[in-house]
């Protein structure tokens, strides 16, 4: 306990931050799925000018990282500079009329909903974990359970500061500078330092949810259900990937509105479990995933039951729990998830979800929706009007990799593509294939940016 | 809200060093009640990123001034200026001071001086005008933060340590002598915390959480109490760390 006591640092400058000088990584940086791992120097920033006073010390190219909850390596840069903008986490204004927030970039899901919850305001898209920092959601242009609705989170980004790091800064919107706009939404924090940004959120008078939970069978009845419930505000499917024959393609479609009864607004108590250690190798088998994913389509005793609950479990099941990703062992996971448009969705579903119930790799979180038709501010956003699964492997080298690179290049032929937060695998040629335009973001990138993933997709190609 | 209103009376607090981690994060805890706040440090922009954040997250007043607490002189016109624009003053929070490089300051004085000058002789050129000021009214609280590194000198970190234990001793000294008079004298001694000041140092998962020190500081200043280890695992760790016998001590890398 002694070693960790204030000790003066080695060599700090002026800022107290550390400039690479090609030394050893100082410390891990881990991805949601842990995996790829690599070496990178970590750099906190605390404040919106440090990307700026350091931007020209740095060797080996930076990347700006918040949370870390993509799962592949959009968040990693191996041998690089991560600049942590965690610290960067002020709130700069709010107005109560409007429900614009402008917040520094480090800024989390979490911290907006603890500000915003008392006063009767709620995000205006949220993805599954409320761990990700207001950059990163605009990077990634993440998208929630409201898509169908409301489209992606970059829809209700009024506007954000892009530092570059020859020193220049934009404000960009729709409006002023609409190209820098467009680029960064989704843009995988390549074509700048977003340093602060304003958020549009939506009123609420309750926590709670009007939650429905319905049983299915097939993709069939799953289409019936999205097409009845398209004025529900959020809808998502669990979908039991392991299960062939009477069984295949059963799930529990999961609905839900904010209640309209007024109630009270308190925030969020503070989480307190935390995966204890990482799970052995075998832990995740077979047996278990089916046994689980069993137990989950009867946890629900009806084909059709309604509650209600509050927003925290309905939003973020996993979030109770620290650091779940520690259930798949050291060696990670990785995730998959595309969208294929309506003109193959259903076939291609169907063909890809027999695909993955055959390989019986394929374990318990997956997560079924339909896509809506809200068009996607960023140039390289992933969302578009379809269907769109995401699920996750434990990471088995000599199995895995093949089987997703198989089913990425169906995902090719029925017209789809996959999330680059949630990739770790697609090759160069597949990506530049999903997202024909790369070329044309590619001119928007900062010289000094890069990622390990951007370095993989747009490096050698092998061939589809 | 209502609901997050813990005290009536929004509470007037002038802030030193406003700019430091463990400032902010318990100002912002102050801030959602509704305090109101004079905030003190050097930098302007930052002052401002401050001010702005602990103004949209409720606080009821805040003005600000930028100043460099080292030059002692400016004192006495400083905390006037900043108890005339709150007019009055319920909490005086002093949390500036530098980490400053052991290695540096054991070849060169004037780098140990530097660590001492802030650290010690400012917070005492600060302490001895507003206990003089709280006396007067005979009311008010006094919250500094010291450190767990003032409770014995180590090799590592001695000049920032002594600059510490200088200023532990010196709020003990203080507190005896005004406590009597109604004035209320607190002595925060933070372990290693993750914020700008340690974004140099090697992390271990010892380092606290910023935000849970700084709830811990804010139920002692309202508790009043007298000297406060945050997180509370520190007062455990350092009476063990002030027992170890000398002769072994001085053999040990810490």
């Amino acid at each position: 306990m002694l070693e960790s006591m204030p000790a003066a640092p080695q060599a700090t400058e002026q800022l107290n931050l550390r400039v690479s000088e090609g030394q050893t990584p100082s410390a891990p940086f881990e991805s949601w799925g842990r995996y790829p791992r690599y070496g990178a120097n970590v750099i906190p920033l605390h404040w919106q000018s440090d990307f700026s006073a350091i931007a020209p010390g740095l060797l080996n190219g930076a990347l700006a990282v918040g949370m870390g909850r993509s799962y592949g390596d959009v968040c990693l840069l191996k041998d690089g500079n991560l600049l942590v903008t965690t610290g960067m986490n002020r709130l700069i204004a709010f107005d109560a009329e409007t429900g614009l927030l402008t917040a520094e970039a480090g800024m989390t899901l979490a911290q907006i909903l603890d500000f915003a919850v008392p006063r009767g305001f709620f995000l205006p898209v949220t993805p599954g974990t409320k761990y990700v920092t207001l950059g990163g959601a605009i990077a990634n242009d993440i998208h929630g359970k409201n898509h169908h609705m409301a489209g992606t989170f970059g829809c209700y980004v009024t506007e954000f500061e892009l530092v570059r790091s020859d020193g220049s800064r934009r404000v960009c919107s729709p409006t002023q500078n609409p190209d820098w706009y467009a680029a960064t939404i989704g843009g995988l924090g390549l074509t700048g330092f977003i340093s602060w940004a304003t958020l549009r959120l939506k009123p609420i008078v309750s926590r709670l949810i009007d939650y429905e939970g319905i049983q299915f069978h097939g993709i069939d009845e799953f289409l019936a259900l999205t097409e009845q419930s398209k004025d529900v505000e959020y809808t998502v499917s669990w979908i039991d990937v392991t299960s062939t024959g009477k069984n295949f393609a059963r799930g529990i479609f999961m609905q839900g509105d904010h209640s309209q009864k007024r109630d009270t607004l308190a925030p969020s108590p503070k989480p307190k479990l935390v995966f204890p250690f990482d799970a052995p190798g075998f832990a995740l088998n077979r047996l278990s995933v089916s046994l689980f994913n069993t137990a989950f389509f009867h946890k629900q005793f009806s084909k059709h039951s309604v509650a209600v609950q509050d927003y925290e479990p309905f939003f973020y099941p996993l979030d109770k729990v620290l650091r779940w990703n520690r259930m798949y062992g050291k060696r990670g996971l990785l995730q998959f998830q595309y969208v294929i448009p309506w003109e193959h969705a259903k076939e291609g579903t169907i063909a890809i979800l027999h695909e993955v119930a055959k390989s019986g790799l394929a374990s318990f979180l997956a997560v079924l929706k339909a896509f809506g038709d809200v068009p996607s501010p960023g140039m390289m956003s992933f969302p578009k009007p379809g269907i769109t699964l995401a699920l996750d492997f434990p990471i088995k080298p000599d199995r895995t990799f093949p089987l997703v690179h198989w089913l990425a290049d169906m995902v090719y032929e029925f017209g789809g593509r996959l999330y680059p937060a949630k990739d770790a695998a697609m090759t160069a040629a597949q990506f530049q294939a999903f997202y024909p335009q790369w070329q044309q973001f590619a001119r928007y990138r900062d010289p000094l940016l890069s990622s390990s993933f951007w370095e993989r997709v747009t490096g050698e190609s092998s061939g589809i | 809200m209502s609901d997050t209103q813990t005290s009536s009376t929004p509470r007037k607090i002038l802030v030193l060093g406003a700019t430091s981690g463990i400032a902010e994060a318990t100002c912002r805890i102050w801030a959602a009640e509704g305090a109101s706040f004079f905030l003190v440090a050097r930098n302007a922009e930052k002052l401002a990123a401050v001010a702005a954040d602990l103004k949209t997250r409720g606080a009821s007043y805040i003005d600000t001034a930028v100043a460099d607490l080292d030059d002692t002189d400016k004192h006495p016109a400083l905390l006037a200026h900043a108890i005339n624009s709150l007019t009055g003053m319920d909490i005086a929070y002093l949390a500036h001071g530098i980490l400053g490089d052991q290695t540096h300051a054991e070849q060169d004085f004037n780098a140990a001086a530097q660590i001492i000058h802030t650290n010690f002789m400012a917070p005492v050129s600060l302490l001895t005008w507003l206990a003089n000021f709280c006396v007067q009214r005979r009311s008010g609280t006094i919250a500094v933060l010291s450190s767990v590194a003032g409770d014995r000198g180590r090799r590592s970190n001695y000049a920032y340590g002594s600059s510490k234990a200088g200023l532990s001793a010196f709020l003990d000294g203080l507190r005896n002598r005004v406590d009597r008079e109604g004035v209320k004298v607190i002595t925060i001694k933070p372990g290693p915390v993750r914020t700008a000041m340690t974004a140099g140092m090697p992390k271990s998962e010892k380092f606290a959480d910023v935000d849970a020190v700084a709830e811990a500081i804010v139920k002692a200043v309202a508790k009043g109490k007298d000297t406060v280890y945050v997180p509370f695992q520190w007062r455990a760790i350092m009476f063990v760390v002030r027992h170890i016998p000398e002769r072994v001590f001085k053999k040990l890398n810490l």
